[in-house]
């Protein structure tokens, strides 16, 4: 199977400091499900950034869909950027929009006409049990409302990845369990998915998903030796 | 350039509309009425400058200066007559010797007046084109025969200084103009910097959501066109009302040179033309402000 995504000695060093990423090389296949995992600090986020490409690395190569994502053109990266569903650590919901007009912009970005984007975003608020929500402002929202929100935002657009960094941070355990649910539904249906957490405890929420592990901006076990190596799913089981 | 104006409607939720947002229409408004105030007193100085040395450049005056009454007389009604034959000369009109006292009278005083001092004779010409040298030689030479004395000048003459005085006045209106159609840009860069900054986070999430520089400019350049256009014409009616106060309080002093101050119909059309031009440079200005500021944001 082809990769989606593949890392190859990627450093990241914001400003002169030290590097907040270093020699991270690794590979992710379509379809399967990842855990990046890693005390806070680590730089989960740091990584998501150069995925979701929020941020060019400093060195080393990143291939994402087959082609190199460093040298890329500027005007290329909207492209590549609506293939990838992001939610967010602090959510980002746009403040003026409603929970149906934040949710509906992926699809305005791409131009989706307004008869169009009704039904789906419609069945996307009650996909995450906001249903009755659609007009509140992310102020009125309650964390795991907002938070609900941001992930419907995500996936609307069925990406091809979907990378979600801390998204079980400010709900309860039960609704934590829900959302999981929610990303093994889309991984079902072919989404790759990246969640950053530094939950260990989800982890055993979900069978079949792969581990890497950040510890001071290095991947713990670069050599693959980790506790659930990184494998293409259909050679899992 | 259509699509300059044309903003899909799945765009235009992006962002809020701005609704008379902030000082900017205010501003565009201002600088708009400046500017057409500057750009009439331009147009119509021009047109007076214009108007006032065609005049002249077709009018001269002869003048004869001859001590003896009689041959005084005689010169002139030979050089009238002559110069009614001449194509260049459309009117030849003789003064009355009592006019020609009166032009005199407040350089000279009436006690000593036509005892002492000879009254030279003047004949007003209209020509049929406006004329220079070589056709007013032509003149010259056409009348010496009839009389030694007799000069032929140009009416432009008396009054150059004032058609300089009027030419400098309408390039300083028409510098005026140039100088707030920067000011206006410089204020719509800070109005759309300030715009940017306001809205800078719904920018990036925007972006990271596959947004593109176009999409995103093409939201602001939208605003400032509609601040623009509205500070436009609050100005445009502001400015043409002033303006017509000024010319129908001219047109009572109703003389000569102020007179001819009115504004012909391309000048009305020109300033028309000034809160669109006013709109573009607007549109123009903000799309590459944020173009530049997009293109620093990767
Ligand atoms: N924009 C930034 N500029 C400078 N340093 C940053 C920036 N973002 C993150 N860092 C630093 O990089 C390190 C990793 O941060 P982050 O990627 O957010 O870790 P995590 O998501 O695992 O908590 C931290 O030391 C943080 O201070
Ligand atoms: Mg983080």
């Amino acid at each position: 199977m082809d990769e989606i995504v593949q890392f190859e000695n990627v450093g990241l060093r914001y400003g002169t400091g030290a590097e907040t990423l270093a020699d991270l090389s690794f590979t992710l296949f379509p379809g399967s499900f990842y855990f990046l995992t890693g005390a806070s600090g680590a730089g989960k986020t740091s990584l998501l950034k150069l995925l979701y490409l929020s941020q060019r690395p400093s060195r080393g190569v990143i291939r994402l869909f087959g082609e190199d994502a460093v040298t890329m053109p500027r005007e290329r990266l909207p492209g590549f950027r609506r293939r990838i569903g992001v939610v967010f650590q602090d959510f980002r919901l746009v403040p003026h929009l409603s929970a149906f007009d934040n949710i509906a912009l992926p699809l305005r970005v791409a131009g989706v006409k307004e008869k169009d984007l009704e039904v789906p975003v419609a069945e996307m608020l009650d996909w995450v049990g906001l249903g009755d929500r659609s007009d509140a402002r992310p102020a009125t929202l309650s964390g795991g409302e907002q938070q609900r929100v941001a992930i419907a935002r995500a996936v609307i657009g069925r990406p091809e990845i979907l990378v979600a960094d801390e998204p079980t941070g400010n709900v309860d355990p039960e609704m934590a369990i829900r959302l999981l649910q929610l990303f093994e539904a889309l991984n079902t249906l072919g989404t790759t998915i990246v969640v950053a957490t530094h939950d260990i405890h989800l982890l055993s929420k979900v069978p079949g998903a792969q581990m890497m592990k950040l510890e001071k901006g290095v991947l713990s076990d670069p050599t693959g030796s980790l506790l659930h190596p990184p494998l293409p799913k259909d050679q899992l089981r | 350039m259509l699509d300059l104006f044309v903003i899909p409607s799945a765009d235009r939720r992006l962002i809020p509309e701005g609704r008379l947002s902030g000082p900017m229409p205010w501003v565009i408004a201002i600088m708009i009425f400046l500017t057409v105030l500057a750009a009439a007193a331009g147009l119509a100085l021009a047109q007076a400058a214009g108007d006032v040395s065609d005049e002249l450049a077709s009018r001269a005056t002869v003048q004869i200066v001859e001590a003896n009454p009689d041959s005084k007389n005689r010169q002139t009604q030979d050089v009238a007559a002559r110069l009614r034959g001449l194509d260049l000369v459309q009117e030849v009109r003789v003064l009355p010797q009592q006019e020609v006292e009166e032009l005199i009278e407040p350089w000279i005083g009436s006690q000593e007046l036509s005892n002492d001092i000879p009254i030279p004779a003047l004949i007003d010409l209209k020509l049929t084109r406006p004329a220079a040298g070589p056709e007013l030689q032509s003149l010259r030479s056409a009348i010496s025969p009839l009389s030694t004395t007799a000069r032929v000048e140009p009416s432009s003459s008396y009054i150059a200084p004032v058609i300089t005085l009027i030419r400098s006045l309408q390039w300083t209106a028409f510098g005026l103009v140039a100088l707030l159609a920067i000011a206006t840009a410089a204020a719509v860069i800070i109005s759309a910097r300030s715009a940017l900054n306001t809205h800078r986070e719904t920018i990036d999430v925007i972006h990271l959501l596959g947004g593109t520089d176009r999409q995103i400019t093409r939201l602001f350049q939208r605003r400032i066109a509609l601040d623009a256009l509205l500070g436009g014409l609050l100005g445009l009616i502001a400015g043409t009302g002033i303006i017509w106060l000024i010319s129908s309080q001219l047109s009572a002093i109703g003389s000569g040179l102020v007179q001819s101050l009115g504004l012909s119909w391309y000048s009305w059309l020109i300033i028309a033309a000034v809160p669109i031009l006013g709109m573009f440079i607007a549109m123009m200005t903000a799309r590459s402000t944020v173009m530049r500021a997009l293109k620093k944001i990767l």
